[in-house]
């Protein structure tokens, strides 16, 4: 441990040295590193099956569903994801989620960015308070806050709307957005600012000009993480949407879900599942680099 | 930075700001009023009755037994999603396993799967006559091991929790990961010299050099725990066999939006917050074990 300094002496006693066993690292370490091997695909296999068996149950009848639970279906029936589209009312859902979740996050990452650029290079009194209020946001439970904000959307008119939705979507995506594009604009050099101030740039020409397109890297990963957690958002739809025709697509599939007991439609359910999962990969695929980097850089520091 | 900095200031913070007082603080702040009223229905008639709720929610036994599922819950999910996390991101990053990147994708992706859809999903994985679980069950010949997984209040409650260490695992796996790239190579170097053996090394280096990531971890899981909301609600809405599965924010719920009793439902989401702002000063103060720090 050459390179390690010890900030204070640890209370446990220091580890105690084992002498190196006498044949050889080679035994023991290759049966570990088998078994963690088989472990580490074990594992794998138990996050691919359940997903796989989605994909494949969507494409079966009903009746298949239920006598073979493992085969592949005996023909691929793309009418179950035309049904569900329809009949289900998945497709009505699916653009619900999307009309919301879309302008929720574009809202929040130039609202969260705004906020963010000020609190990270302009002072100006109640600027800490400000910053910790934000923060502060993040640390509440939503449940909490869940019978008063039902009474201060219905007072606006606004329960059973988009914008309602959409507003309410944004406050509550902006703690953690401002907090992110906070620590990221803090490393953009100053400098910049100001020569674009003595250049006699306006101060919000600055940030939309000069500032914004620098900090693309952070309003990327920002924003994917808001939307795929707004597409995940359930419990404030379920309080502020109460009309079916605007359920977005969590909603929809939970109660569609529930009322499987009277008119089961299982291949369709199955079909509506795949189809709300699409979108998620799609941007999990596309962009996962980002997103684990996204939590490697920002992750709780 | 002189001419017209105000301006600009205010025009910037004016309207994110409404919506955050507006829809967030105004709200979290009304709820601690709301729960010391006996406001009951859609009727406007608030009384102020002090610390009657309170006094009601400490002998209400559905309040109680919704709160010991949380807890066991708080005790079972944290300790299986970061003892796997430690022990995948271990094996994958210290010795440099061939395809971890191809692990790190996979693994990751139940983290962003809408929670909702994996509730409906295993909600039918459980499923007694087409759930894959039973059908694994019969074709592996343990029959006998079958049954309704999501009726039976013995099993229910772990089954649920199975579902939600499958979704968690992922995300501390990659964020476990990432710590434990930051630690010296040559730490590892010099213990694999002095022949420690990996789970040695696990235990006695990496684990202490990234015990401040373990510890926000063990504070996420402990207050997912302490909610779980969604997912039961779409695995079962009801709160489960004889309600063997409810948890306190479902409880909340039905209080507040089934029975209308808005006042006490208040009440049991400050009980709730409390617990959970507890628990994190707990962790974040009292587990603290001296962080070892490098280079």
């Amino acid at each position: 441990m050459t390179t390690s300094t010890v900030k204070s002496p640890p209370e446990r006693p220091a580890p105690v040295r084992v002498a190196p066993p006498a044949d050889g690292p080679s035994r023991g370490e290759r049966t570990m590193s088998v078994f963690s091997q088989g472990f580490l695909a074990l594992w794998a296999i138990l996050v691919v099956l359940p997903l796989l068996w989605a994909l494949l149950t969507a494409f079966k009848s009903d009746q298949e569903i239920f006598t073979s639970p493992w085969g592949l279906p005996s023909e691929w029936r793309f009418d179950n994801f035309a049904r569900a589209w329809t009949e289900g009312n998945i497709g009505t859902y699916f653009i619900n989620s999307l009309i919301v979740v879309v302008s929720a996050t574009v809202l929040v990452m130039l609202l969260g960015a705004m906020t963010a650029y000020v609190i990270a290079r302009y002072t100006f009194p109640g600027r800490d308070v400000l910053y910790y209020a934000f923060v502060a946001g993040m640390a509440f439970p939503i449940f909490l806050a869940l019978v008063p904000l039902f009474f201060v959307v219905r007072n606006l008119g606004l329960i059973g709307t988009y914008p309602g939705l959409i507003l309410v979507y944004v406050a509550y995506a902006l703690p953690f957005t401002v907090f992110f594009l906070v620590s990221f604009f803090r490393t953009l050099p100053v400098s910049l600012i100001e020569a674009a101030l003595l250049d006699g740039c306006s101060h919000a020409g600055v940030f939309f000009r000069i500032m914004l397109p620098l900090a693309r890297p952070g309003i990327i990963s920002v924003g994917i993480f808001n939307f795929l957690g707004l597409w995940n958002q359930f419990i404030l739809p379920l309080v502020l949407m109460p009309d079916k025709n605007k359920y977005v697509l969590s909603q929809g599939l939970a109660v569609l879900a529930a009322n499987q007991g009277y008119r089961s439609d299982w291949s369709a359910l199955f079909a509506g599942l795949v189809i709300a999962i699409l979108p998620v990969l799609v941007v999990y695929v596309a962009f996962q680099r980002k997103i684990q980097e996204g939590l490697a850089f920002g992750g709780f520091k | 930075m002189r001419h017209g900095k105000y301006p600009f200031i205010v025009s910037f913070l004016a309207i994110p700001l409404l919506l955050y007082v507006v829809f967030v603080v105004s709200p979290y702040a009304q709820a601690f009023y709301i729960s010391l009223t006996d406001w009951k229905g859609l009727s406007n008639t608030q009384n102020f009755v002090g610390l009657a709720n309170y006094g009601e929610l400490l002998s209400d036994g559905a309040f109680w037994r919704a709160m010991s599922h949380n807890l066991v819950m708080l005790i079972v999910v944290p300790l299986f999603v970061i003892t796997l996390a430690l022990l995948f991101a271990s094996a994958t990053a210290i010795s440099r396993v061939r395809g971890s990147r191809v692990y790190q994708v996979l693994y990751f992706f139940p983290h962003v799967l809408p929670v909702v859809i994996a509730g409906i999903l295993f909600a039918f994985f459980y499923n007694p006559q087409a759930g894959l679980l039973n059908a694994f069950l019969r074709v592996v010949g343990l029959e006998w091991l079958t049954r309704a997984w999501l009726g039976d209040t013995a099993v229910a409650l772990p089954a649920v929790m199975v579902v939600m260490i499958w979704g968690a695992v992922g995300f501390y796996y990659v964020l476990f990961s990432a710590a434990m790239k930051s630690v010296p190579r040559d730490v590892y170097e010099a213990a694999t010299l002095d022949g420690a053996g990996k789970l040695r090394t696990l235990v006695s280096i990496t684990i202490p050099m990234i015990w401040e990531s373990v510890q926000v971890s063990s504070v996420y899981l402990g207050i997912a725990a302490l909610d779980g909301f969604t997912l039961l609600q779409s695995m079962l809405p009801d709160g489960g066999p004889d309600r063997s599965t409810e948890v306190v924010s479902q409880y909340l719920y039905r209080t507040a939006f089934t029975d209308g009793r808005f006042g006490y439902a208040s009440a049991i989401g400050v009980a709730l917050c409390l617990i959970t702002l507890v628990l994190a000063i707990f962790v974040m103060r009292f587990a603290r074990r001296e962080q070892v720090e490098y280079a």
